[in-house]
């Protein structure tokens, strides 16, 4: 039985597909949240957007308008890209979901991809990476190279996202040294060099050897370098992208994240009329994250190690928040033998055991 | 033969109205320049900046809802800065103004009362006057400085916004992200024009400039501040109380401030977010100085930077410019401004 609402999304792609394969190139549009730079968030998804303008050949045109606000302007701009001839846009911040939503439902024949949030619709998809699975990995190789015992990670705000990754961090760090913690400084904002830095190195005068961050600068991996030339024991994890450039001895490796494939195939399909909505959280399985490249420093067993685990949890043998998990207040929130939902996942509001750090109060 | 700059016997009234229109020419002019340096046409990316904004009704509306919350913050800055109060921070009187407003949106969630919707500005004008009331009481009491007060309390309020939408008043089904739930529709501004975003808060804003004129121009108290800004010996002499014009030129800033965040998050933004003004209160200070301090200005310089915001989108979109062309136009602007303010009390003359 085919209900009259599916005979109508039928034509409506018909006829969107017809419009998109009469000759010209189709215009996808992207929105920015900040400038893109030389790395950060905006830089890999533009990175992405390349890969995909290459990959597609000249069947696609791009347009990205950078630093657009997360606020009434954004609807705008949505907008623009669309009456501007873009039959694609992609929202890459949280920010932008209303008004993406907004914008979708007001041009039914267009097509819209919101980067991590939590809205679909008929011509809205939304998708996002499993960074956490990168986190686990780095945290497996802060266990094995602390001398101090000690890691370091600068936070920028308390949702999800940033808490995944501090928890997978602590949790791989603690699957190979049990006496590792993990001290957290929340710099309140997802883009502040200074106050980056400075959380950096008050973690590192309290003993930390180990520094991550969750926050857009590259900051925390230059003070880790700086510090790396007096205390060889001092490294850093970078996360978005590569950060090699900024640390090139004191860079471990890093979370990076990788969009230009994903770019490619949804526009792929959207073209060809086969798009049957996105609702994506792909990580390592999908080629959605990578670990940047790793440090000659880190020793050939640990290498070996996390080579192995990468393959486990793109395989779905390994998941980064396997039971027993326990919060830090001792209640156990993924009994053994089971691993964390993603629904867990999308309202983690606490720390894990192994944080010492409290978090801040509601 | 070279020019001389000499002083004018008085100040010209002519300049004082020629000066904003000579900036806007030469920041025209400059621009186009620019573009020619970056490799572009300056006529085609003229319209680009210029006219594509607004080349459709659509284009316009949202023009004047850009500029709604500039003209509101400007209006009361205008008020003090008639009367030499230097309000840096209406930025931080908008937040709080949205909070307090927004705030009674999320309390009474469910409401469908026709009174919300007014109560919601009166109370962003009251949360608006109560952020101002900081520096101007430490003004008054201990004469501390006013900009510095205002500005530090624009930090404090980004905070206090910050603070409540990852904690108290975070959506509860919006799986803790930080932004509060969407208001209801009772707490939504009506739209004016149909089709478009234009909301009613243009009206309070067009209200607020032929009041301000009022009071500016026809009122003994409006008369009183700006004998106070342009000579505070005489207006001391006349006995014009000088707390008096600080504690008007800052609550008037504030709660016009704080209607306009009102505008914001019951207007398009619909919610309160971290986000919800991408620094409008400070481009207010160069909407009211290139308006003159005069409301009529005001209302066309406000259009002006509205428009400048939105020609940035367009230059990036159309001319692969990045998003700081915007900055770049505002901050000539304002130079401009500045530089051409000269030829009131000078004029140039040959000397041989």
């Amino acid at each position: 039985m085919i209900s009259p609402k599916s005979v109508l999304t039928l034509i409506g792609g018909a006829v969107a597909s017809t419009v998109l394969l009469a000759g010209n190139p189709t215009q996808v549009g992207f929105v920015y949240v900040s400038p893109v730079g030389d790395a950060g968030w905006t830089y890999q998804h533009d990175l992405g957007r390349k890969e995909m303008e290459k990959a597609l050949g000249g069947q696609v045109t791009t347009k990205f308008v950078e630093n657009v606000p997360e606020g009434a302007d954004a609807e705008r701009v949505i907008r623009n890209l669309i009456t501007g001839g873009a039959n694609i846009v992609f929202t890459t911040s949280f920010g932008y979901m209303n008004p993406t939503e907004k914008v979708s439902r007001a041009f039914p024949d267009k097509f819209f991809f919101h980067a991590t949030g939590y809205k679909t619709g008929k011509n809205m998809g939304v998708y996002n990476a499993r960074f956490y699975e990168g986190r686990y990995l780095c945290g497996v190789i802060a266990g094995k190279m602390t001398k101090s015992n000690v890691a370091g990670y600068v936070a920028a705000f308390p949702i999800p996202e940033v808490l995944q990754g501090i928890n997978a961090f602590t949790q791989g760090m603690r699957s190979v040294n049990p006496k590792a913690e993990v001290r957290v400084i929340w710099v309140n904002a997802w883009f502040d060099p200074g106050k980056e830095r400075e959380a950096a190195l008050t973690l590192i005068s309290q003993g930390a050897d180990m520094i991550t961050h969750h926050t857009d600068s590259t900051a925390v991996v230059q003070a880790a370098e700086e510090k790396h030339k007096a205390n060889k024991n001092i490294y850093a994890f970078s996360y978005h992208s590569d950060m090699s450039k900024y640390g090139p001895t004191a860079q471990l490796t890093g979370t990076t994240h990788l969009w230009g494939d994903f770019y490619t195939k949804v526009v792929k399909e959207v073209m060809a009329g086969t798009w049957k909505g996105t609702n994506l959280w792909g990580g390592f399985k999908e080629g959605m994250i990578k670990l940047a490249p790793l440090n000659p420093a880190i020793p050939a067993d640990v290498k070996a190690l996390v080579e192995k685990e990468q393959k486990e949890i793109a395989g779905g043998k390994r998941h980064p928040f396997a039971g027993p998990v326990v919060a830090q207040d001792g209640k156990e929130k993924v009994a053994k033998g089971k691993n964390m939902t993603d629904a867990e996942l999308g309202s983690m509001d606490y720390y894990v055991q192994g944080v010492a750090s409290t978090l801040p109060k509601k | 033969m070279w020019l001389k700059l000499e002083q004018r016997p008085e100040p010209s009234r002519t300049m004082r109205y020629l000066s904003p229109l000579l900036a806007v020419a030469l920041m025209v002019a400059s621009g186009m320049l620019l573009f020619h340096f970056l490799g572009k046409s300056p006529i085609e990316s003229f319209k680009v900046f210029f006219l594509n904004p607004v080349q459709d009704k659509y284009g316009i509306a949202e023009l004047f809802l850009k500029a709604t919350p500039l003209i509101l913050c400007a209006v009361g800055l205008a008020v003090g800065f008639r009367g030499n109060i230097w309000n840096i921070g209406a930025e931080g009187q908008l937040l709080i103004g949205a909070l307090a407003g927004g705030g009674l949106a999320l309390h009474f969630h469910d409401s469908q009362s026709v009174l919300l919707l007014p109560a919601m500005i009166a109370a962003g004008a009251l949360g608006g006057m109560v952020w101002a009331a900081i520096p101007a009481f430490l003004k008054t009491r201990f004469n501390a400085n006013e900009i510095l007060t205002s500005l530090m309390l624009v930090y404090i309020a980004e905070l206090v916004v910050s603070w409540l939408v990852h904690g108290p008043w975070m959506d509860p089904d919006g799986f803790n992200f930080p932004q509060t739930r969407l208001f209801h529709e009772k707490a939504l501004l009506p739209i004016i024009v149909t089709g478009t975003r234009l909301n009613a808060a243009l009206l309070i804003a067009i209200g607020a400039l032929i009041v301000g004129w009022i009071f500016m121009n026809r009122s003994f108290a409006g008369y009183q501040m700006k004998v106070a800004g342009q000579a505070e010996n005489a207006g001391r002499y006349a006995g014009f109380s000088a707390r008096r014009t600080v504690w008007i030129g800052m609550l008037v800033g504030g709660a016009m401030a704080g209607i306009a965040g009102v505008s914001e998050v019951a207007g398009p933004v619909g919610q309160i977010t971290e986000h919800i003004s991408p620094g409008y209160g400070f481009a207010a200070m160069i909407v009211a100085f290139v308006g003159r301090l005069e409301p009529i200005g005001i209302f066309f310089s406000g259009l002006l930077m509205a428009l400048l915001y939105m020609g940035g989108e367009q230059a990036q979109q159309y001319l692969n410019l990045p998003y700081s062309i915007s900055k770049v136009f505002q901050g000539l602007l304002l130079f401009f401004l500045l530089c051409s303010d000269v030829f009131i009390t000078h004029r140039l003359r040959w000397k041989k």
